[in-house]
């Protein structure tokens, strides 16, 4: 629920993917390197529809072909199979220079998770990303400060995630991830050499009270009660 | 606190799970034998069952993030000056991402370090096939002077990882099945690397069996009973070095037969067809497992039924392939 907010603004009009252009070139590629955000990109994607509900609705049943992490799946926007931590930085780097070479005029976005960052290989396609001058990527890091066994400053601290993107050769953006016009506006950063990351301070399981913060919530099942609490604050919290 | 299997012990051990029992439990007895240990963890440590450790030893646990190249090139780093020390991870990251590690830290250095490839097989159910480690045996099998060692139930993983540290050497060992996945052994018995064990004797068929599908190998073995074929279950905890002993005493039997969760290429009975093909004659060979491919996600249940790993399935598989004389 950290990139909720995010997604929304993504699939509000910032990048250029509708059910028209799904397989046109052209479109705007969008790779969920966190493939644990699934839940928040099949929502969105819902409401776009490339899904349909009844789609939504086989959620982790035997055989689905959506469960906790997304698996990639073009004819309904989904570009990567992610969550095997730190590969989709690096695949979004190749396609984005694929993409630069090609003559598109589109962009690539991959979002990655703060734990992720723990990965080598976020930090050899970073090294990539500012050494092939990536003016079409833009690397959104989801700073929820949280990882599987427990804060992620107590685990492995990265001190600033900004200052690193920066000394690989990107422009940074350093936002509240759960403010609508701070993310928006940093998705149109961009500049005519460089790639872009934006650290969007987040807080895991957002707007949901027993949720924030827990690292407990990382992969759980809410009872009917937690679920209808969570929904009342939810739509209370709007 | 010494591992001992008995009707009690080995329901807490099953409710533990194989990484809950290796850590929670075995892992003391280790320590009680080798010192104290190091033990390193990628990000894994609630999952693993390494929370009581972790209280215990607070100075010898150490958490390096998501990160299983550096989990293993650390635990050489302490490996090298002269501690016992264990990293751990989900077993798909641990043989695949930190595989050149493996190869260097493990394999070429020698070094005598204890890894823990946690949810192996289908552990990790709706997280999808970037989850299951269905091919870790395969390449770990490929590295010279490696153990690699298969639990079948949760007991024998805290048997395990007490044997693997007293051995001073390199050693995998793959965790599978659940939370209360059935218990094997309910009295005592001698766990000795590298020598498998006749969980039941059987005169027609053999089944070479090894990690949690074990149990489904059993019951498959007295549904075959009833049927009238004597079927033999040998728990291969151990995959190297394979007991090459084990399997010429079933030479005369009409079938061999692998299960195993994991690709049908290159673990379990990858291994045996690799023996067998040596020998001057030797019964078919019928590997059970996954057939080289990937899955649509699902429960456990789920996942082992469709790679025909079910009691029901195996048995089934058998008697079809079992010579009509």
């Amino acid at each position: 629920m950290s990139i909720v907010d995010i997604m929304a603004v993504l699939y509000s009009g910032v990048l250029n993917v509708n059910k028209e252009n799904l397989r046109s070139p052209e479109r705007d590629r969008f790779i969920l390197s966190k493939g644990h955000g699934a839940v928040a990109l099949y929502a969105v994607l819902e409401q776009q529809g490339f899904l349909t509900r009844e789609e939504t609705n086989t959620f982790e049943s035997n055989g689905t072909s959506y469960y906790a992490h997304a698996h990639r799946d073009l004819s309904k926007g989904i570009e990567f199979s992610g969550c095997s931590l730190s590969l989709g930085l690096s695949f979004g780097v190749g396609v984005a220079l694929s993409c630069k070479r090609g003559g598109l005029n589109n962009r690539v976005v991959v979002l990655v998770g703060d734990g992720e960052c723990d990965e080598g290989l976020v930090w050899e396609s970073a090294m990539a990303a500012g050494n092939f001058s990536l003016s079409n990527l833009t690397v959104i890091v989801d700073c929820n400060g949280m990882q599987s066994d427990g804060k992620k400053s107590e685990i492995m601290n990265h001190l600033s995630e900004a200052d690193k993107f920066r000394a690989f050769g990107f422009e940074v953006a350093e936002i509240d991830g759960h403010q609508h016009v701070a993310i928006e506006s940093a998705l149109r950063l961009c500049h005519e050499s460089r790639p872009v990351a934006i650290i969007a301070n987040t807080v895991k399981g957002k707007g949901v009270s027993f949720m924030e913060g827990n690292p407990g919530w990382h992969h759980g099942i809410l009872t009917q009660t937690l679920f209808d609490t969570a929904i009342s604050e939810l739509k209370g919290g709007v | 606190m010494a591992v001992v299997i008995n009707e009690v012990s080995s329901r807490t051990y099953s409710r533990l799970g194989q990484g809950g029992a290796l850590f929670g439990m075995g892992l003391f007895e280790a320590i009680e034998a080798v010192g104290n240990t190091y033990v390193l963890t990628a990000d894994m440590g609630k999952p693993a069952g390494m929370g009581r450790f972790k209280t215990r030893c607070p100075e010898y646990f150490i958490n390096v993030g998501i990160a299983e190249q550096n989990l293993i090139g650390m635990a050489a780093g302490f490996a090298s000056e002269g501690h016992p020390v264990v990293a751990s991870a989900q077993a798909v990251f641990i043989s695949m991402r930190s595989f050149e590690q493996v190869r260097q830290y493990l394999g070429y250095m020698k070094l005598p370090i204890v890894t823990v490839g946690v949810s192996a097989g289908f552990g990790l159910t709706f997280f999808g096939n970037t989850h299951y480690a269905i091919e870790d045996m395969a390449l770990m099998r490929t590295i010279p002077g490696l153990t690699i060692l298969s639990p079948s139930d949760a007991g024998q993983a805290a048997k395990a990882i007490v044997a693997a540290l007293k051995a001073k050497s390199p050693v995998y060992i793959r965790c599978t099945g659940g939370l209360n996945a059935p218990a094997i052994y309910k009295s005592d018995y001698e766990f000795e690397i590298g020598k498998a064990i006749e969980i039941k004797p059987g005169t027609q068929v053999a089944i070479f069996a090894t990690g949690t599908v074990t149990a489904n190998a059993l019951e498959a073995a007295r549904t075959l009973e009833e049927k009238g074929i004597s079927t033999a279950v040998i728990d291969f905890h151990t995959i190297k070095p394979l007991d090459t002993a084990c399997i010429d005493r079933y030479a005369g039997h009409k079938l061999l037969v692998s299960v195993e969760e994991h690709n049908v290429i290159g673990g379990l009975g990858g291994a045996i067809a690799e023996y067998v093909a040596g020998l001057v004659a030797h019964p078919r060979l019928l590997r059970l497992g996954v057939k080289d491919r990937f899955f649509t996600p699902g429960d456990y249940p789920y996942l082992i039924q469709q790679c025909r790993l079910d009691a029901a399935s195996i048995a089934e598989d058998i008697l079809t392939a079992l010579p009509s004389s």
